[in-house]
């Protein structure tokens, strides 16, 4: 092993200060490709703020109270957006949370392993199904059958509340918390299921030697150990719920009106952007319906902090991905 | 051209915990040396300062200085250091995505060599020289994953020394060996010895006695004794020294 | 009087069990229902036509969605010069670089960008796209598309390339090998597969996305080469078709939602295929 000749010196000088310039350079390089996702999320604010700026400077805080949506007159309030938004959103919740909590303290802990994993699958999936379908689907399906079948029984069962008043037309504020309901499953399904799994073995078996039931041990144990992390999880399905935009626009029913009842159509404020944003019909319209999404912008951004931060103090930073 | 290295007051910490404290010697050239000493006293830490290796380590720190032919190694390049100094790992750790012929290529290749028939003959000349060329002459494409532990270590020297480096140091690299693996390693150290210096930890004192030719006894982060291992072996100047080897120590 | 507690209480944990297994049945449902009416509905409209032919006008039977089905993939396309490039290159800074303040700061944003509704980020591209080039077009809606991406690219990398072990960083640096060299010829490559695993993922999300496009990519009933024009996607057409007042439009609403579910899970199946290949190269 003598020559050294195989090997040219491959531009590198051999003293550089103690470190390789090429290496720094691609450190710098691929830093530069990592903040781009800081710069991206800072240009969207800006450049939405920036081209809100006229509604903002004419309506104010008045614009988030203000009931009017009238393009004609130039007069924009996004309050019935805002109602419907919350409203549908909660709806779903209150659908969604006792069902993906249930399902996932079946799947960890009750099920066996052979029903819990295709189970599971299929839950997953849901979220892989793509938004516009769920809406196909709430049309021709979901919508017809609450407006024949559902409605008519809520509505003869619990009539005297004002929440089942009105007539049956399908689709509405109900439908589009139910599709919604079916869309935020699978996440906080998911991510439910993964906290529940980073409870240790040793809490339940500890529940158990005291000789308790399985659901005792469940109650005792395993939800108090994993309380914020499933409060965590259902803030994220919360975070997805706002921002959902076909699946809702398709079913909701359109109408900026805020209706006590969940029978009678509604607005978001992702449905009114994606219906009236490619037809704007003045640049101050267009500024009114990017001041929505800038308010859309901002609670989830809130929304989803909250949410990671819990679920990060539970399952570590792992469970924050199950999102696809 | 002999190379050696002097370690002058070589210090380091990992965070707040000092691992090595004020460690001087000189490794000589065309010299096995040997470092030992019971598990945690700093021994790999030792080494792995010696090619740059420990700074790579998140919160890792050092002091001293160590010389490469008189050159402060702190102030070169860090790819040149460790391209002259080579190293072995305690575990085998062949790139798993590449076949036999890629890992002990893969040196090469990285640092310019392209002809395909240089690297033919580089890949084989280093494969033999890691006493390995007989048993994977025939599956060369085959991944370097697939052999059995005492294969990939010598897959893993032979992918060392294909660079050429001047220097290898080799950090317990029979500890997850067999008997017969270790025998071979222990050969080849032999052979070795010829072309290049080599730095060994080990805490294995029977190998030490075996291969090198001068041993160092590292305890809680400092070097209590270093000496030709004959001597260190039989007539070892510091009490502590003596009660390690004579085995009545933890 | 204590047998009769204890039989109480397991009376409460039948119930519970019962309770939770129902629970999870019916999540299920909805999704065997969708499949089902995907599969007797698509089934029924899908034909040959649907994949060659363009959308006929109004009034007219018949046609298809070829136009829509090339629009999809060449927005696809788009989405991954975008998305791929940012997603890659950055996830190996935070997996080998980023345990610092900054790799915090880009994990935060990564995270904020993925719970942002994707049709705040069609916003987005249409302010900085659609406006200065004055219209609708397809690198619009690719620009949209990529940034949606985004997390899951730069996440899926970050984590396959921390599971590569330091060992093997360590034998490459040894070697005397350039740190961006072994990253880039040694590590990355032996998270290649679930790198691409996670690339699949993000492809079949944003192979549905359709809120971002109605207003950047827009939408065309016929074929479109040029970049810079508004060109058709499979969701939007789904999304037209659907909510309009002909017959022959929901049938074909319905092959086109079938053809693009087959489409996304053609693509997990793929991505499952790959992974698969994965384990079996590292035993």
């Amino acid at each position: 092993m003598s020559s050294s000749e195989a090997f040219p010196a491959s531009g590198v000088p051999p003293r550089a200060g103690g470190t390789n310039v090429a290496d720094r350079l691609f450190k710098g390089t691929t830093l530069l490709f990592a903040l781009s996702v800081v710069a991206i999320m800072v240009l969207m604010a800006g450049a939405m703020l920036r081209t809100a700026l006229p509604a903002i400077r004419a309506f104010g805080w008045h614009f988030p109270f203000t009931s009017t949506w009238d393009p004609v007159a130039e007069r924009f309030g996004a309050l019935p957006f805002i109602y419907g938004t919350l409203v549908s959103s909660l709806l779903a919740l209150s659908i969604a949370v006792p069902l993906s909590l249930g399902g996932a303290i079946f799947l960890v802990e009750l099920a066996p392993h052979w029903l819990a994993q295709p189970i599971a699958f299929l839950i997953d999936l849901l979220a892989s199904i793509p938004s516009v379908v769920y809406g196909l689907w709430g049309i021709f399906v979901l919508a017809p059958w609450l407006r024949t079948t559902v409605q008519p029984a809520l509505g003869a069962l619990l009539g005297v509340l004002p929440l089942f008043q009105g007539p049956a037309y399908g689709v509405g504020m109900l439908a589009a918390g139910m599709i919604l309901a079916i869309m935020v499953i699978p996440f906080i399904s998911g991510v439910s299921r993964e906290v529940l799994m980073a409870v240790p073995n040793s809490q339940r078996e500890a529940a158990l030697a005291l000789g308790a039931t399985k659901w005792e041990a469940i109650r005792t144990a395993v939800l108090p150990y994993s309380r914020s992390g499933i409060i965590g999880a259902i803030i994220l399905g919360l975070g997805r719920a706002l921002g959902e935009t076909m699946a809702v626009t398709m079913v909701i029913g359109n109408r900026p009106e805020i209706a006590l009842s969940l029978f009678a159509p509604g607005y978001t404020m992702a449905s009114v952007i994606a219906n009236e944003f490619a037809e704007a019909t003045s640049d101050f319209h267009l500024a009114a319906l990017i001041e929505i999404g800038l308010l859309l912008f901002g609670v989830t951004i809130l929304v989803n902090g909250l949410a990671r931060l819990l679920v990060w103090s539970v399952a570590g930073n792992g469970a924050a991905t199950v999102r696809e | 051209m002999l190379t050696g290295l002097a370690v002058e007051k070589l210090g380091a910490c990992f965070g707040q915990k000092q691992v090595l404290n004020g460690i001087s010697m000189t490794i000589g050239p065309n010299l096995v040396t040997a470092i030992i000493g019971p598990s945690g006293c700093g021994k790999s830490t030792l080494i792995r300062c010696l090619n740059r290796l420990h700074e790579t380590v998140p919160g890792a720190r050092q002091s001293g200085r160590v010389l490469l032919d008189g050159q402060d190694i702190s102030q070169m390049d860090p790819v040149q250091v460790r391209r002259t100094i080579g190293m072995v790992f305690q575990k085998p750790n062949p790139f798993p995505s590449m076949s036999i012929y890629d890992n002990v290529a893969a040196g090469l290749r990285l640092n310019g060599v392209r002809k395909r028939h240089r690297l033919d003959e580089y890949v084989e000349k280093s494969l033999r020289m890691g006493a390995l060329w007989e048993e994977v002459a025939d599956r060369l494409d085959k991944p370097g994953i697939s052999l059995s532990g005492g294969q990939q270590q010598r897959l893993c020297i032979a992918r060392a020394i294909a660079i050429e480096p001047k220097v290898l140091l080799m950090d317990e690299p029979c500890s997850a060996l067999d008997p017969v693996s270790t025998g071979k390693i222990e050969e080849l150290i032999q052979e070795l010895k010829k072309a290049l210096t080599i730095v060994i930890v080990t805490h294995n004192m029977q190998q030490a006695a075996r291969v090198s030719d001068y041993t160092g006894f590292l305890l809680l982060g400092e070097l209590i004794e270093f000496d030709e291992t004959p001597k260190l072996f039989t007539n070892p100047r510091d009490k502590r020294t003596e009660d390690y080897i004579t085995g009545r120590f933890g | 009087m204590t047998f009769d507690r204890y039989r109480r209480r397991k009376r409460v944990n039948v119930l519970v069990s019962a309770l939770a297994f129902l629970c999870a049945a019916i999540t299920i449902i909805p999704l065997l229902m969708i499949l089902g009416h995907l599969l007797a509905q698509g089934a029924k409209a899908v034909n040959l036509d649907f994949f060659t032919q363009l959308p006929k006008p109004v009034g007219e039977v018949g046609g298809g969605m070829a136009n829509a089905i090339v629009g999809t993939l060449i927005l696809i396309g788009l989405a991954c010069l975008v998305g791929l490039p940012i997603g890659i290159i950055g996830g190996i800074y935070l997996a080998e670089f980023g345990n610092n303040k900054t790799g915090w700061l880009v994990r935060f944003m990564s995270d904020v960008l993925n719970g942002t509704p994707s049709i705040v980020i069609g916003i987005f591209a249409y302010t900085v796209v659609v406006l200065p080039m004055k219209r609708f077009s397809a690198l619009a809606g690719g620009f949209a598309l990529g940034i949606i991406m985004i997390p899951t690219v730069i996440r899926a990398t970050e984590e396959l390339v921390k599971l590569v072990p330091t060992s093997v960083r360590e034998a490459g640096l040894a070697l005397g090998i350039p740190q961006w060299r072994v990253i880039l010829r040694i590590v990355v490559p032996s998270a290649k597969a679930g790198i691409v695993t996670g690339v699949l993922l993000a492809v079949a999300r944003i192979g549905g996305e359709t809120a971002p496009l109605l207003f950047t990519a827009f939408g065309n009933q016929f074929w479109q080469r040029r970049l810079d024009q508004p060109i058709a996607s499979l969701p939007v057409q789904i999304f037209t078709y659907a909510i309009s007042p002909f017959e022959d439009w929901h049938r074909q609403a319905w092959a086109g939602a079938l053809v693009l579910v087959a489409m996304i899970l053609i693509t997990s199946v793929l991505t499952r295929v790959v992974t698969k290949g994965q384990d079996r190269s590292m035993r």
